[in-house]
């Protein structure tokens, strides 16, 4: 585990180019530091997505480096879809990453309640994902990426398909789960709103081929809850990030 | 009556009108048996024959059985080694279509001249079989969700772990799919193998039964083995959709209730 503060991961000049010819990143160059939540920001097809496979290692960059100086280490993942597996109970579902890495079936039985009980989820180990509400499926999602006790935790647009209510609900959980363990958390969205509440930093990138168009800090304190949203602070922050997209997106603020 | 009653009520009435009909036209015009017998001769004809017909309906049933667990792991096997090996896919694949495109009445009486009679009844059972698996068990295992197998890779599976964890199940309802094909097919297979076999003779299967009856004008006894035939075909076809049921109902679309 790095000390708070070091950098995790830098990403350097990188860029991606697809077979297809389709260029989805132009030089991205941004640091995260231990125990950051930083937001990438950006509108649909900008290539935040595409950062974010790259800094998982699920797709190798085109040009480019990022350097982890402490390491790699464990990385969890959170998709867009819960991505269960649907013929499989929630408890084995969040198991999945320990039974992976061959771990011991005791062990990774009480790791996955332990999780499952972090998001709030204790009671349904024993069902079937269908039968979950898309809030919890997301829960259960978040759990199995939590179960391995990752430092660096990715999420692309982990809540875009969920109703208002619940998507406040999980981005309290999230900030909760967050501080408790001092994790460092690359959030992917395209809301404003979202990535101003959530974050302490936030890269706004420019339409394909993505870059860094501005760094924004968001120095509110935490714990932020129901009143940080309905604040000045928040009005005022969401403006700035507002406008510095607008910009990115080449049009007047 | 609702409408699940009216799908049972209505093929029960269409049958006992044609039956009527049937029993009435033989009797009125008085065909003989062994052009035409009338419904009532060939259900006594079941019950006077029911032990041979059962002994056949056992080596039918034995020889479908063979050539559908032989479609399976032939089906399911080769299905995983073309997902696993793409240059397996491209030098097997063609030959498969060509296997399943060849009417398997036509290569029966080839396979009768060189395997011994029992080795080529099941070898077209399986020919006829196989090819449902293997094409749904293909499909099934290319289609799993790309975030799944983007999550496996993340935590670095191996591909034992990936085909055994992630796509066998995946593909589960595409195989079962392929099987409950395969099982009437199998049976397909078997009596097509049986009547190219039954000139040469020393099978005893149903449609050997009925091969042998038609020679003898032993009309009534063609119909009575036709029936078990068909009811053989059914079950299979019911069993398999059940034992589908069974292992998808808790998690797969296809197999869950909907409230409406």
């Amino acid at each position: 585990m790095s000390a708070p503060g070091s950098t995790i991961v830098s990403l350097r000049d990188v860029g991606k180019t697809f077979d297809s010819g389709t260029v989805a990143l132009g030089g991205l160059t941004f640091d995260v530091r231990a125990g950051e939540f930083v937001s990438l920001l950006g509108p649909s097809g900008c290539g935040k997505s595409t950062a974010l496979r790259i800094i998982a290692g699920l797709s190798a960059p085109s040009a480019g480096r990022v350097d982890w100086p402490g390491g790699a280490g464990q990385i969890g993942f959170v998709f867009q879809e819960p991505t269960l597996m649907p013929w499989a109970d929630v408890a084995a579902n969040v198991r999945l990453p320990l039974k992976l890495a061959q771990a011991a079936d005791p062990r990774s039985r009480a790791a996955a309640l332990h999780a499952l009980a972090h998001v709030g989820l204790a009671d349904a180990a024993r069902a079937y994902p269908r039968e979950l509400s898309g809030g919890m499926k997301m829960r259960a999602s978040i759990a199995r990426a939590l179960v391995t006790d990752p430092h660096l935790l990715l999420m692309d647009e982990p809540f875009a398909a969920l109703d208002e209510i619940t998507r406040f609900k999980l981005n309290n959980d999230l900030l909760t789960l967050w501080q408790a363990a001092q994790r460092t958390v690359i959030f992917v969205t395209h809301s404003v709103f979202e990535s101003v509440y959530l974050s302490q930093r936030i890269v706004v990138m420019t339409p394909r081929p993505g870059r860094v168009f501005a760094d924004i800090a968001i120095p509110a304190p935490y714990p932020r809850d129901e009143r940080f949203r309905t604040s000045a602070d928040y009005a005022g922050y969401c403006r700035t990030v507002s406008e510095a997209l607008a910009r990115a997106m080449g049009g007047a603020p | 009556m609702n409408g699940r009653g009216w799908r049972i009520a209505l093929p029960v009435l269409v049958l006992a009108l044609i039956l009527l009909a049937w029993e009435g036209t033989v009797r009125a015009l008085g065909i003989p048996p062994y052009i035409l017998p009338g419904p009532g001769l060939i259900l006594s004809t079941l019950i006077a024959d029911s032990g041979l017909l059962w002994h056949s309906l056992l080596v039918t049933l034995g020889t479908t059985f063979e050539g559908f667990v032989l479609a399976a792991v032939g089906g399911i096997a080769l299905a995983v080694m073309f997902n696993l090996s793409r240059l397996v896919e491209y030098s097997l694949y063609p030959y498969a279509v060509i296997l399943q495109v060849t009417p398997v009445v036509a290569i029966a009486p080839l396979l009768l001249i060189y395997l011994p009679q029992h080795l080529a009844v099941l070898t077209c059972a399986w020919i006829v079989a196989f090819f449902p698996v293997l094409a749904n068990t293909m499909l099934g295992l290319s289609s799993v969700d790309h975030n799944l197998i983007a999550l496996f890779e993340l935590y670095k599976a191996s591909r034992w772990q990936v085909l055994w964890n992630l796509k066998l199940p995946s593909a589960l309802p595409q195989i079962l799919a392929g099987l409950r094909i395969a099982g009437g097919l199998s049976l397909i297979g078997a009596v097509v193998a049986e009547i190219a076999a039954g000139s040469a003779g020393a099978g005893s299967g149903l449609a050997y039964r009925i091969a042998e009856s038609g020679y003898r004008l032993n009309i009534p006894r063609m119909f009575a083995a036709l029936l078990v035939l068909s009811l053989a075909g059914v079950v299979i076809f019911f069993a398999l959709s059940a034992i589908s049921y069974l292992i998808l109902h808790r998690w797969h679309e296809s197999a869950v209730k909907r409230e409406v």
